[in-house]
């Protein structure tokens, strides 16, 4: 690890400023990315700006009858919130699927948002990597690829995003609030996140001393009926192998409405917007909810030893779907 | 090509009740301030990076990995490790006693974290916080059986194997706790 | 005069529990050692080649930093293993090769500057896969550890293309690493030319004769301590780059050196099982007696040590067959040297014969325990040497019992709970029950306070406690007036923990020294002379005179499995294990060990898989998120027992050593349950959800 000074700053304006002002800063929040990554010499900050005794931990219920969540609530704090799991199930779920206990009180809603993926060769400094280094190249797309993304990848990068977490809000339609050196600001989810494309390097689009505040979930009556479902090599403690976030509102037999995400598919969560438009007023089958969620994967790109993930969502997504829809097998 | 010291801070510590006031670098963790520089060697280093819970501490009564915390970023929580779980007249804490007499532990070095999190985990359940499994069991939180304590321990790997007797030394020190049990 | 007390019912309980749950109890990288610093090693980025040069100019520009040693300036050690001759060539043999090391006041300054030392080197093209028609293939002198390389009896290629069954199969276990919870750690400090090491090793004895032999010093000039151990499974069998690099480092700079291996380095380093290719024919009449068997094993080792593993030997002595044969060919490759993990030979060779066991059964339409019954043999099968006790098919039967498998329905992939396929597996397990001369020391005082001295090790396997067992019933007193001491060299020599031998090892040694000072106190009425009293035994003629019959432990291990339809995914709600270990001395130890050993196999069966790179020559997967190891909600109910055995022949105390034999036929068992609950044959493990997915 390089060294590092250390700040703990107590309002949000001033640990903007300084970050977007020090080449080299960057925020701290519960370290449980961060400091993992300084080890492995991934990231080499000169200055952690610690953002965990800002006022950003607390839920409050929104004017529209949503919920703001501070960027500094813990993990644990937001899936045992009795408003989370009545309301929005889904997000208690993929939080309690995540990590192990100890890393759940750990780590921040803001960090859990921003952790780089877990592809082998982005956290082997030794190794050629896009995302680290652009244009050293992507060993993984030959080498090993068995956990990265079948969609939204690039020649350059198939990295996928590790976050349980994340794949929920996406199918909420979470919106993040920021707050950057030029003023506040807020960011539609699937806004935050960057396909690789030709700039694997860049896994956001939030500027340097870009401070997330918050996560706002907008009201969504039929969140209550949500699920999350995380497939994994492991029975815990365990990245996903395939994860799906879906809420389901049903009406007369028919699908009135739906959010469907699907994670550790993608370098992005995958709000998979095809499958729910496929949905919207079709009967609310097994046939049709299979049937909507294979045209979503038609556009996967599968490698060799990931090719086994097209047909694992497809049957992830029918189960879940299905379970919401109390229809049985 | 760095010549200058690293950057260290005065860190104030509190650990099992006692202050320490100690100039670290920056970049030790909790975990290594224990070990290396307080001398409290119960808390193990199994990984490094979080991935084991070997290191696990309670900080303001709440589990963490202590490999991952940077010891500048805790100042003035409340640290309990291993070694302070006991009574100060040497009586072991319910979970120590229950592993002890389940035979919860082999090689031993996963042992200190397993209790620090057993007691993180006594925690959670009297807190009514579900896990992965009650969240997909659906309705009242029946409390903590054996399928709930092998989730929530699952941040606590064990090498030996010693599992089977890990969560039937929990589950007999949950019920000792909650029948309110002398410690 | 001190009067004999009557003997006690020795403790249920682990003695050093009350240590090792309060944090008392010191591992080797905790004992505090005034001025000492740190020592981190720097790796090799290439697999194979010559180091050039090594810059060191950034590294020792930072405060803090003591030296760095290379291959330039590394002291001359005599090293007969080539593992352990640190920094003394500029060949590399396989990525992550230690090649240099930095010595710093901090950890964090050793850490920072290993990575400031530049290490400029000529790359060769490197080869680290095995292939069963590798063109390097060859046929080593003998296999691990003193075993002829292939075996053969009748004719096995004819009986088995006349065999009315037939099996021929090719199973594949991967590499895998040991992944003890403590790394390996040491602290070494030098007093002019005598070291002292504490050290994460399963054999002080052994250790120190290693290390001084490294350092060119007689042997009592090192001293290696070894209290408490966080685990081996082999890896810390003999001394490893940790304990060669802390005294090197002392050495240079004059003061004490810590050395802890990152969990990363324990992916290169410190051993681990080779991957192998096992092709197995059974031929059989109808009803399942075999009448050939063939077992060919395809293995690897490194380009600089060759280490052999015995991966077809447990099929010279599991079933009968008159027409048989067993081989082995290995490849250099420029991989780290493969060592000795949990069960080597044993375990990766049952994986395959206990699969092609089930697949007999099921090609003759039997039953698999009545199969396995049907080919016991009455002596061992290649040798004709009796079995010194064999209770296979008890344990099989029993076991059958137990859990409950009469009236199992075969038919694979028929029974559904929900998305679930549920099924039912059976494997036996077998190892090798030896030991190995060791001496013990027990005296008394006037004050009737025995001590019994030996340098064992208790690596988890709770032999503390079970020594103070063995030694309390030797000397007939109760076991608070015993102290037994271990885990040091200057302790009588002994016997490394490993390859089950250490109890039985160590208890025979125990024994020894304890009757004979038990009977030395008989001749003196009881008399406890000022000085006390002391007997030391040492066990060597004795085991050297021990008759020549074949001496396993046996089990049968049965598993029940559920997969999910939609993902592919395994559960194991309940294993049992059913073993014939001789003596069982502490039985709730035993059941720990036991149920430790099918815990790791569990383990393989579903999770474990060093994956290697070829294009880079290493193991992408080298730490505990990547490298997957059975965490607790992977465990279900899992329940070892025994059945009463007396063995005669292994020394006074009768055991015959359980810390491997529970790991071995868990896989098999696990793989051939997964079977008849999908219908399909996973034959390369692990047994992966994208494996079983339709």
């Amino acid at each position: 690890m390089q060294p590092f000074e250390y700040q703990q700053p107590s309002d949000a304006a001033g640990a903007v400023a300084t970050v977007a002002g020090t080449e080299g800063a960057v925020f701290l929040g519960g370290g449980t990315n961060l400091v993992d990554l300084m080890k492995l010499g991934v990231e080499t900050p000169d200055l952690l700006v610690d953002v965990t005794r800002l006022p950003m931990d607390g839920i409050q219920r929104t004017g529209e009858g949503g919920l703001r969540i501070g960027a500094g609530v813990r993990n644990s704090d937001l899936a045992v919130d009795p408003r989370v799991r009545a309301e929005y199930p889904v997000l208690s779920q993929a939080l309690l699927a995540g990590a192990s206990g100890q890393l759940r009180n750990m780590a921040t809603v803001g960090g859990n948002l921003l952790q780089r993926t877990r592809c082998l060769y982005f956290q082997d400094v030794t190794k050629p990597c896009n995302k680290r280094r652009p244009g050293s190249g992507c060993p993984a797309r030959t080498g090993d690829h068995r956990n990265l993304a079948i969609l939204g990848g690039s020649e350059h990068c198939i990295a996928t995003h590790p976050s349980d977490m994340a794949v929920a809000l996406a199918a909420l339609g979470a919106i993040v609030h920021v707050q950057g050196a030029t003023g506040a600001r807020t960011v539609g989810l699937d806004e935050l996140y960057r396909l690789p494309g030709d700039e694997p390097d860049r896994d956001t689009t939030l500027a340097r001393g870009d401070l997330i505040t918050a996560v706002e979930l907008p009201p969504l009556g039929f969140a209550r009926s949500s699920a999350y479902r995380k497939v994994r090599d492991r029975a815990s403690y365990a990245f996903a192998v395939t994860s799906v976030a879906a809420a389901l509102d049903v009406a007369g037999g028919q699908v009135r409405d739906v959010r469907l995400a699907i994670g550790a598919v993608a370098p992005v969560p995958w709000r998979a917007r095809r499958a729910e438009q496929a949905l919207l007023g079709r009967p609310a089958t097994a046939d049709a909810f299979r049937a909507a969620v294979d045209a979503e994967l038609a556009a996967a790109a599968p490698l060799r030893h990931n090719a086994f993930k097209v047909p694992l969502v497809s049957n992830v997504v029918t189960a879940v779907l299905s379970q919401l829809a109390g229809s049985t097998r | 090509m760095r010549t200058a010291k690293p950057a260290t801070s005065a860190v104030r510590l509190r650990v099992n009740g006692e202050t320490h006031a100690l100039t670290l670098d920056n970049r030790t963790t909790l975990l290594d301030a224990l070990r290396e520089t307080i001398g409290l060697t119960g808390s193990k280093k199994g990984c490094d990076h979080g991935q084991c819970g070997a290191c696990t501490v309670l900080l303001d009564g709440r589990r963490a990995n202590s490999c991952l915390l940077l010891a500048v970023a805790v100042q003035d929580a409340e640290i309990t490790t291993v070694e302070g779980l006991a009574s100060p007249d040497g009586t072991l804490h319910p979970l120590q006693r229950a592993f002890v007499e389940r035979d919860a532990l082999q090689c031993g070095y996963c042992t200190p974290g397993q209790i620090c999190s057993a007691a993180g985990v006594l925690a959670e359940a009297a807190a009514g916080w579900p896990s992965a499994v009650s969240a997909a069991r659906d309705g009242e939180q029946a409390g903590l059986d054996a399928a709930e304590v092998r989730e929530r321990m699952s941040g606590n790997l064990c090498r030996c194997g010693a599992y089977v007797n890990i969560v039937a030394a929990i589950l007999d020190a949950a019920a000792a706790t909650t029948d309110g049990g002398s410690r | 005069m001190t009067a004999l007390s009557t003997p006690q019912v020795p403790h249920a309980t682990r003695v050093d529990g009350p240590d090792k749950v309060t944090g008392r109890a010191r591992y080797a990288f905790e004992h505090p050692a005034d001025g000492a610093v740190y020592v981190w090693p720097v790796q090799s980025v290439i697999a194979k080649g010559e180091i050039r040069n090594v810059d060191a100019s950034a590294a020792l520009a930072l405060p803090g930093v003591l030296a760095v040693l290379t291959p330039d300036n590394a002291p001359r050690l005599s090293a007969d293993d080539p593992e352990l001759a640190l920094l003394q060539s500029r060949a590399v043999a396989y990525r992550g090769q230690f090649v240099a090391a930095v010595v710093a006041a901090s950890l964090e300054t050793a850490r920072e500057a290993a990575d400031l030392v530049r290490v400029d080197c000529v790359e060769s093209s490197h080869d680290v896969t095995l292939t069963p028609d590798h063109p390097g293939l060859y046929k080593p002198a003998k296999v691990n550890p003193n075993f002829p390389t292939d075996t053969e009896a009748g004719d096995p290629d004819g009986a088995f293309a006349a065999a009315p069954v037939r099996v021929d199969r090719t199973y594949r276990t991967p590499g895998e690493h040991n992944n003890p919870m403590e790394p390996h750690a040491s602290v070494a400090r030098w007093d002019g030319d005598h070291l002292t090491v504490f050290d994460a090793t399963q054999g002080p004895s052994r250790a120190a004769t290693i290390i001084a032999g490294v350092f060119g010093l007689p042997a009592d000039q090192v001293r290696v301590i070894a209290e408490h151990v966080g685990g081996g499974f082999g890896a810390k069998g003999t001394p490893r780059p940790n304990v060669i690099l802390a005294a090197m480092a002392a050495r240079a700079v004059g003061r004490p050196v810590k050395c802890a291996l990152s969990r990363q380095h324990m992916f290169a380093v410190v051993g681990h099982r080779a991957p192998s290719i096992q092709r197995v024919r059974l031929g059989a009449e109808e009803d399942g007696r075999i009448t050939a068997i063939a077992h060919d094993v395809i293995g690897q080792t490194s380009t600089i040590k060759e280490f052999a593993e015995q991966t077809a030997v447990a099929t010279r002595h599991m079933y009968a067959a008159p027409n048989r044969r067993t081989t082995h060919r290995m490849v250099r490759l420029d991989v780290p040297t493969p060592a000795w993990m949990r069960a080597p030979g044993e375990c990766p060779g049952m994986f395959a014969l206990e699969s092609a066991m089930d697949e007999l059964a099921i090609a003759c339409g039997a039953d698999p325990v009545e199969v396995r019954i049907r080919n016991e043999p009455a002596v061992e099968p290649e040798t004709g040497k009796p079995f010194s006790s064999r209770n296979l098919v008890a344990c099989l039967r029993e076991g059958a019992a137990w859990f409950g498998w009469a009236g199992r329905d075969p038919s694979p992939g028929t029974r559904r709970d929900g998305p679930w396929l549920t099924g039912t597996g059976v494997a036996a397990s077998t190892y090798p029950a030896r030991a190995m001369a060791s001496q013990a020391q027990a005296s008394v005082d006037t004050a009737g306070q025995y001590q019994v001295s030996i340098a064992a090790v208790d690596i988890g396997t709770g032999a503390r406690t079970a020594l103070l067992a063995i030694a309390a019933d030797a000397l007939g007193v109760p076991a608070g007036h015993v102290t037994v001491r271990i885990g040091d060299s200057a302790l009588p020599p002994a016997m490394i923990a490993g390859g089950s031998m250490g109890n039985a090892s160590w208890s025979w040694a125990v024994t020894d020294a304890c009757r004979e000072l038990r009977e030395q106190i008989r001749a003196r009425d009881g008399a406890i002379p000022p000085d006390g009293l002391s007997a030391r035994s040492a066990t060597g003629d004795e085991i050297g005179a021990l008759p020549d019959h074949a001496r396993y432990s046996f089990g049968a291990q049965f598993a029940e499995v559920r997969v999910d339809t939609d993902t592919g995914e395994v559960r194991v709600p309940r294993l049992l294990g059913v073993f014939a270990a001789g003596r069982i001395v502490v039985p709730a130890m035993a059941r720990s060990q036991l149920i430790g050993g099918m815990t790791m196999g569990l383990s393989m069966a579903l999770h474990e898989e060093s994956m290697i790179d070829p294009e880079f020559g290493d193991y992408p997967n080298h730490d505990l998120a990547s490298y997957h190891i059975a965490a607790n909600a992977d465990v279900g109910d899992i329940d070892a027992r025994w059945i009463d055995e007396d063995e005669p022949e292994l020394g006074p105390a009768g055991a015959k050593g359980i810390g491997e034999v529970g790991i071995v036929g868990t896989a098999a068992a696990i793989a051939n349950a997964v079977y008849h609950a999908t219908g399909i044959r996973v034959r390369e493990l692990p047994v992966r959800l994208d494996k079983l997915l339709r």
